[in-house]
């Protein structure tokens, strides 16, 4: 089956079998190693990419649902304004470890960040509530969310 | 502040942020192969026949070792494949290797394997009372005893006893990066790339299960996504496994597990049943102990001995009791074997021993707090192995601060008039962390061995064999290195080591990586110093020595059973709902003294970590099992800690200089995991008013300890 997406920003598609894992094309097929899988379950959040703007979980989507849909992966990303925000914030509050879960973080994050850029520390908790980190306990991570929200108000 | 510890900038976050950086399962090497593992499905048998089905072209079968099979631990006693029987359900037997996943997986499910079921031993009691033996002659995998004082003498002329019996769980690392090694295998020798924290172990292992000599054989760590000891003693079975394969077909191949298989069949955090029995003396001081402490080992040996040590040199806590008999055993099960968890036996020792003081303060309606400080150890005092505390010892300003903060002996009092809405109670503990190896481990075993290698443009690279997975020394290590040098950080270089360039410095385990891989480095760096401008070019090596106070006798295990101790007090409060028993933490306090810290941002991410990896072993992560099997198998139903589950920490630290760490460091990693189960569980008990003994304290083992059926029984 074809599948029209628009990745990263550029158009693309993908003649694969719609049952597949969103995580296995854009890793596999498109080299896009920064998606991480943690769980294969939709569990951790490691997998994390935007689907037309919002977060989802790439190893529970099967390729055919995502037929004219634009996805943004970590690799999308890294260039822009905001994730240089988040990335400094990250760096400040001391909310990377080993690193594994961080670029689901940082997706999460910009989630967050483009519904509501003032968030207070209960919505930031439960916006990154679907992503799981064992280094770090979470706090300096919420932080970092609120660093780039207080330093970036005119990005979001 | 001193200027160590001011934080320094992390040189791996711009990688990891933007997902930069490659982790084992990120790399491609041409012609790559992948293999998945058959597994047993018999917790006891004999294997009868293996029935493979037709394999296609390009797919193989890799089911024994070329050296001796057996992976290179304390004792040799467990197979990289299982021989003529199994001993636990998920026991590796042999491995299918090809290039297609999903053809692995189908020629996984039509292998059959005819066994022969012999009687399995599930729990701790079956093994210690069963009469069926699976391991040695009795179960027991290895016991220890030791006394400190005249403890039978103490008993005798005791007129009160108070005895109770403790239990803790299995724990899952869930390190969020799942196990995985690739091997290649080129110009006669094998490399093994991937996620570990113990670079020469995986050597060794290598060199035994292959019969290859040590120029054979390399092992390069790739970016690990954390570790927390899952990545001490089993990623050598999986490279073990990995290097076969790669030596059969002559292609790289690549073995990533699932989360599944990881939750399953990797190493878990040794459930224990710990008996405390003490007496007091006329003053209402605890006069003498006598602890009983057993630990499920699983079906192998591995590194049980010494977690069972750890947890037994921590037996009576942080408390200076005169009189103490500790016993301590490992059983075999025919479960997965346990193995290495941050903490090490200490958490389990811990919990019961801080319960126990917490149930003696309460039956004598004393403010914990007070009681447990009138037992701690001092200046001057000694162990349970009767080592001396030559360290100053500031539990006392400690615990003044924690009482500060949290306003745990003022909410102790208050919350007993019972809310009837909401039970609210407040929990305490007090503990420490022996750094480095146990007893002698760093001077016979270890022999830790580093090297700086100055280059002609002025850099200075750490060679050494320990790994960063999160915890730090990529930052730490290079910190202590450039400030002996006196040179800017970005001079000093460390990449993640490979066993052809690094000298063995030793695993990363045991919180010894600052404290003495670190030490080492400073030292190595005031030897460069003093020729860093005359060499172009220069090597300085340097060689691990005990300080000469250390006195340890192993057989006997009498002494200092570690060089130096880093300490920590912990408080929790939480609120209870009457109904469903869930218990919600609403305060958590820390004070810690871990020397001084290299890094003030990296230790409190460690102690941050660490408290809330400790609270949801305290609190919700439930594994458990049913005849061999893990009733639990993924992140739906194991449960770890989310960012909703805990409100933020109040943390403090306490400069404590140690003249053998370096700039005065001891040790941080293992630390902060230990008091938080102890502090919750507290916490619960003073809700409620009843009893807490055992964890994780779910709502379902509170409803049977409320309604009087359950105060020491096991339900594993």
């Amino acid at each position: 089956m074809k599948i029209r997406i628009v990745l990263n920003g550029k158009p693309a598609v993908i003649d694969t079998d719609p049952t597949r894992r969103l995580l296995d094309i854009l890793r596999n097929d498109f080299k896009l190693t920064g998606v991480k899988e943690g769980c294969g379950e939709g569990e951790c959040g490691a997998c994390a990419v935007l689907i037309d703007g919002r977060l989802a979980n790439s190893c529970i989507v099967p390729a055919g649902t995502v037929e004219g849909s634009e996805i943004v992966t970590i690799e999308g990303y890294r260039d822009t304004a905001r994730y240089r925000a988040l990335q400094d914030a990250f760096e400040e509050a001391g909310a990377v470890q080993c690193g594994f879960c961080t670029p689901g973080f940082i997706m999460a994050a910009e989630a967050l960040l483009r519904e509501n850029a003032s968030p207070d520390e209960d919505d930031i908790r439960r916006a990154l509530s679907g992503n799981l980190c064992r280094c770090t306990g979470y706090s300096m991570i919420v932080e970092a969310v609120k660093i780039a929200s207080a330093g970036g108000k005119d990005l979001w | 502040m001193k200027k160590i510890s001011r934080p320094a900038r992390r040189n791996d976050v711009p990688l990891k942020t933007g997902g930069y950086a490659r982790y084992i399962s990120d790399l491609h090497f041409e012609g790559m192969l992948f293999a998945a593992t058959y597994r047993s499905l018999r917790a006891r048998a004999i294997i009868k026949s293996i029935s493979i089905p037709h394999l296609p072209e390009g797919y193989c079968i890799v089911d024994h070792v070329l050296g001796l099979n057996r992976v290179k631990m304390l004792v040799n006693d467990q197979p990289f494949f299982a021989e003529e029987r199994v001993n636990y359900i998920g026991e590796p037997i042999l491995l299918v290797v090809g290039p297609d996943k999903e053809k692995i997986e189908y020629i996984l499910s039509h292998i059959e394997v005819e066994y022969e079921d012999l009687e399995p031993v599930f729990t701790m009691e079956e093994a210690e009372k069963s009469g069926v033996i699976v391991y040695g002659t009795d179960n027991r995998i290895t016991s220890y005893e030791l006394l400190k004082g005249d403890p039978e003498g103490a008993f005798l002329s005791a007129d009160e006893t108070f005895e109770a019996e403790y239990e803790t769980g299995l724990q899952e690392h869930v390190y969020i990066e799942p196990q995985g090694m690739v091997a290649v295998f080129e110009n006669n020798r094998i490399t093994v790339y991937g996620s570990m924290q113990c670079p020469y172990y995986i050597k060794r292992s290598l060199m035994q299960g292959l019969g290859w000599d040590a120029g054979r054989v390399r092992v390069v760590q790739t970016t690990t996504g954390g570790a927390f000891g899952g990545k001490e003693e089993y990623p050598s079975i999986i490279a073990g496994h990995a290097a076969c394969a790669a030596i059969k077909t002559g292609r790289p191949v690549q073995i990533i597990f699932e989360r599944e298989e990881d939750i399953r069949y990797t190493t878990k955090r040794h459930p224990s049943r710990i008996r405390i029995r003490s007496v007091s003396d006329s003053n209402g001081s605890v006069a003498a102990m006598d602890i009983d402490i057993t630990l499920d080992g699983g079906a192998y040996a591995g590194l049980s001995s010494v977690v069972l040590q750890r947890a037994m040199f921590a037996a009576t806590g942080v408390y200076d009791i005169p009189n103490v008999r500790v016993r301590g055993a490992v059983y075999a099960t025919n479960t997965v074997p346990t193995g290495a968890f941050r903490g090490f036996g200490g958490p389990q020792a811990f919990f019961a021993v801080e319960m126990h003081m917490h149930e003696l303060a309460e039956r004598t309606g004393q403010n914990p707090l007070y009681f447990k400080m009138r037992h701690a150890v001092k200046n001057g005092g000694y162990t349970v192995t009767g080592g001396q505390m030559r360290e100053e010892v500031k539990l006392q300003q400690m615990v003044q601060t924690l009482d500060r903060m949290s306003g745990y002996s003022k909410k102790y009092k208050a919350f007993q008039n019972t809310d009837p809405e909401k039970y609210r109670g407040v929990g305490l503990s007090l503990f420490f962390h022996g750094c480095a190896f146990t007893g002698s481990g760093e001077k016979d075993i270890i022999k830790a061995n580093v090297k700086l290698k100055k280059y002609a443009d002025g850099r200075v690279e750490i060679l050494v064999s320990n790994v960063e997975m999160g915890q730090g020394p990529q930052t730490t290590l290079r910190k202590i290195v450039a400030e002996a040098l006196e040179i800017p950080l970005d001079k000093v270089l460390y990449d993640n080591p490979d066993t052809d360039r690094v000298p063995d410095s030793g695993p990363t385990v045991a919180s010894r990586t600052v404290v003495i891989v670190g030490f080492l480095l400073q030292e190595a760096a005031k030897k460069l110093k003093k020729r860093y401008d005359s060499a172009a070019e220069l090597e300085v090596e340097n060689e691990y020595e005990q300080p000469a106070y250390v006195q340890w006798d192993q057989n006997n295990f009498r002494g200092d059973a570690y060089p130096v101790y880093s300490w920590g007090v912990n408080a929790v409060e939480v609120e209870v709902d009457p109904v469903t028993l869930v218990a919600t933490v609403k305060g958590i306090w820390g004070v810690y003294d871990v020397g001084t810290p290299i890094d003030e941002k990296i230790v409190r991410g460690q102690i941050e970590g660490g408290m809330v990896q400790g609270l949801g072993y305290a609190s919700m992560e439930v594994m458990e099992g049913a005849n061999g099997k893990m009733r639990q198998g993924t992140l739906t139903d194991y449960i770890i800690p989310t960012p909703v589950d805990f409100p933020e920490m109040k943390i403090k630290l306490i400069d404590n200089s140690y003249d053998f760490g370096p700039f005065g460091a001891k040790c941080a990693g293992e630390l902060p995991f230990i008091g938080a189960a102890p502090a919750f569980a507290s916490a619960v008990q003073h809700a409620l008013g009843v009893p807490v003994r055992r964890i994780p304290v779910t709502p379902e083992y509170l409803m049977e300890v409320v309604d009087g059926e359950d105060t020491n029984c096991s339900q594993r």
